[in-house]
């Protein structure tokens, strides 16, 4: 019981850091293709292919100036870019990262909660996302922090409906709110995007929605908010807010990896005969490829499309993906009940 | 009506058919395109490490120029300072003293001449306007500066040096026409 103590520990600690570093990169990644998109190198100067360049960004946020407006709400304006660190940390708890351990005959999961209602945790932890921002906009006391959070919520309200939507069908196919168990029956090439194109699609439109990315980045919106919900933000207040964004990519990679693309499973892996530790480690490193291609089709969709009108935005959530989401519920009810006769 | 240009286009209002109104045909074309841009040949141009190749003729900094025996070209005549349509260029004139024959070329010569690099709008015409082939414009950049009247040039900066090996080339500069004109030794500045 100790042992299995500790070693939950050590896994989430290896998890938390492992996405604090992925998404430390994340954001010299983010420039370096950003630069490659438009024919530019990106940042080279600090360390060799400018792979200290997060650690400079980091320094320098750590040193800025911590401003805080006379009218703010001292504790809310604290409490913001914390409590949206906090919430996009919590996610990881929930995702399957690799096939079991064993160590002298104990078996250890790659997962630091194998909750059975695991798709639910995911949801209701990224719902409240939304308060960090909204808190953080609120307690700035500034127009445009108020617009950008107040835009925040009513988007992310409005996807969230659509994404959950698209998950009930993975949900009625598997039968289960496990992660674990949809990962498992998602095993060789059985993976649900070949099942649910239509969901796959619509949940990766609501993603960009939820993690307040490019075409769907209102809340933000350099042009006309000035920084959204961040604009009274400096110092490493400000680098929470920024930062969570990239861990989020990464969770919303990780969580679209395990529920539409098979998780850690690969064709042909499982048939090699690795013994169970090696397994487990290849394993991950699919997982980790695949949630690699998401964090590049973040970055590729940003480069390339232009920011939706707030019109826009409400009318594709409301008048497309939430009908197409509901037509794709019952299709599949359908499907499933004619399968069972 | 006849088109002036050939480059008009009609447009339309016409309605988007289905394909184009879901987008993601437009959106995957756009995503095909800017992946092809990961490849491209970068523009950027290493600075410090790799500098842009200048052309021949590239104005940049001034050089008074000296004879073939080392003597200073510029006899102070202004016809520079009035050409400079950014009135950068001031000069004080005085008389060449005996002795000092094998330092300036003529009778007269500039004991100041400087030139404002921040007004300088490096047009050249203070090089055309010069009968003498004093100034020319080189390849070589003004530098930043904290100052500015570390901008305002004088002699120590412009006159290019007397050694032989370290003088500054602006054949480049001069034209056929120009060199032609440098041989027909009946005007006296060319003797």
């Amino acid at each position: 019981m100790i042992v299995q103590i500790i070693y939950k520990a050590l896994l989430s600690s290896i998890i938390l850091l492992l996405s604090l570093v992925v998404a430390m990169y994340s954001t010299l990644v983010e420039r370096k293709v950003a630069g490659w998109f438009q024919d530019r190198h990106g940042p080279n100067r600090a360390g060799p292919w400018g792979l200290l360049q997060p650690l400079a960004d980091g320094a320098k946020l750590f040193f800025k100036e911590e401003f805080m407006p006379n009218s703010a709400d001292k504790f809310l304006y604290i409490l913001g870019p914390s409590l949206t660190m906090f919430i996009a940390l919590l996610t990881s708890a929930a995702i399957p990262w690799g096939p079991d351990l064993v160590v002298n005959g104990t078996v250890y999961p790659l997962q630091v909660a194998d909750v059975n209602i695991g798709v639910l945790y995911i949801f209701a932890i990224l719902s409240i996302g939304v308060y960090g921002i909204m808190i953080g906009g609120w307690a700035s006391n500034n127009k445009y922090a108020l617009l950008g959070a107040v835009r925040a919520s009513s988007q992310m309200i409005s996807y969230e409906l659509a994404m959950s939507l698209s998950i009930i069908t993975i949900v009625m196919m598997t039968g289960s709110l496990s992660m674990r168990e949809i990962v498992a029956q998602q095993q060789g090439f059985n993976w649900n995007i070949i099942y649910q194109p239509l969901g796959f699609l619509i949940f990766l439109i609501c993603a960009f929605a939820e993690t307040n990315r490019a075409p769907f980045d209102l809340p933000e919106c350099e042009t006309e908010l000035v920084g959204g919900y961040h604009t009274e933000y400096s110092s490493m207040k400000l680098g929470f807010y920024l930062f969570s964004e990239y861990i989020n990519m990464f969770i919303s990679g990780a969580v679209m990896a395990t529920l539409f693309l098979g998780g850690y499973h690969f064709p042909g892996i499982d048939k090699l005969g690795l013994s169970p530790n090696v397994f487990a480690f290849v394993s991950f490193m699919v997982l980790f490829t695949k949630i690699t291609f998401f964090g590049f089709l973040f970055m590729w969709i940003r480069w390339t499309l232009p920011r939706f009108r707030y019109d826009q935005l409400m009318k594709l959530g409301w008048k497309s993906l939430i009908p197409l989401a509901i037509l794709n519920v019952v299709i599949t009810g359908v499907v499933i009940l004619l399968n069972q006769k | 009506m006849k088109n002036l240009t050939n480059r008009s286009k009609i447009v339309s209002n016409k309605q988007m058919n289905f394909w184009e109104r879901i987008y993601i045909p437009a959106i995957l074309n756009g995503m095909r395109i800017t992946f092809g841009h990961l490849f491209r040949k970068k523009t950027t141009v290493q600075y410090p490490e790799v500098t842009r190749e200048f052309s021949d003729v590239y104005r940049g900094k001034h050089v008074l120029k000296r004879d073939d025996e080392g003597r200073e070209r510029c006899t102070a005549c202004g016809l520079c300072a009035v050409a400079c349509p950014a009135e950068a260029i001031t000069m004080v004139a005085a008389e060449r003293q005996p002795g000092e024959e094998n330092l300036y070329r003529e009778e007269k010569y500039a004991v100041v001449y400087e030139i404002n690099m921040l007004r300088c709008i490096f047009c050249g015409d203070c090089e055309e306007a010069c009968p003498k082939e004093a100034i020319f414009l080189t390849k070589e950049i003004v530098k930043s500066e904290y100052d500015r009247d570390k901008f305002i040039y004088g002699k120590d900066v412009l006159v290019e040096p007397a050694d032989p090996a370290k003088r500054i080339d602006i054949s480049k500069r001069q034209t056929p026409e120009v060199i032609e004109f440098k041989k027909n030794k009946k005007y006296k500045h060319n003797k």
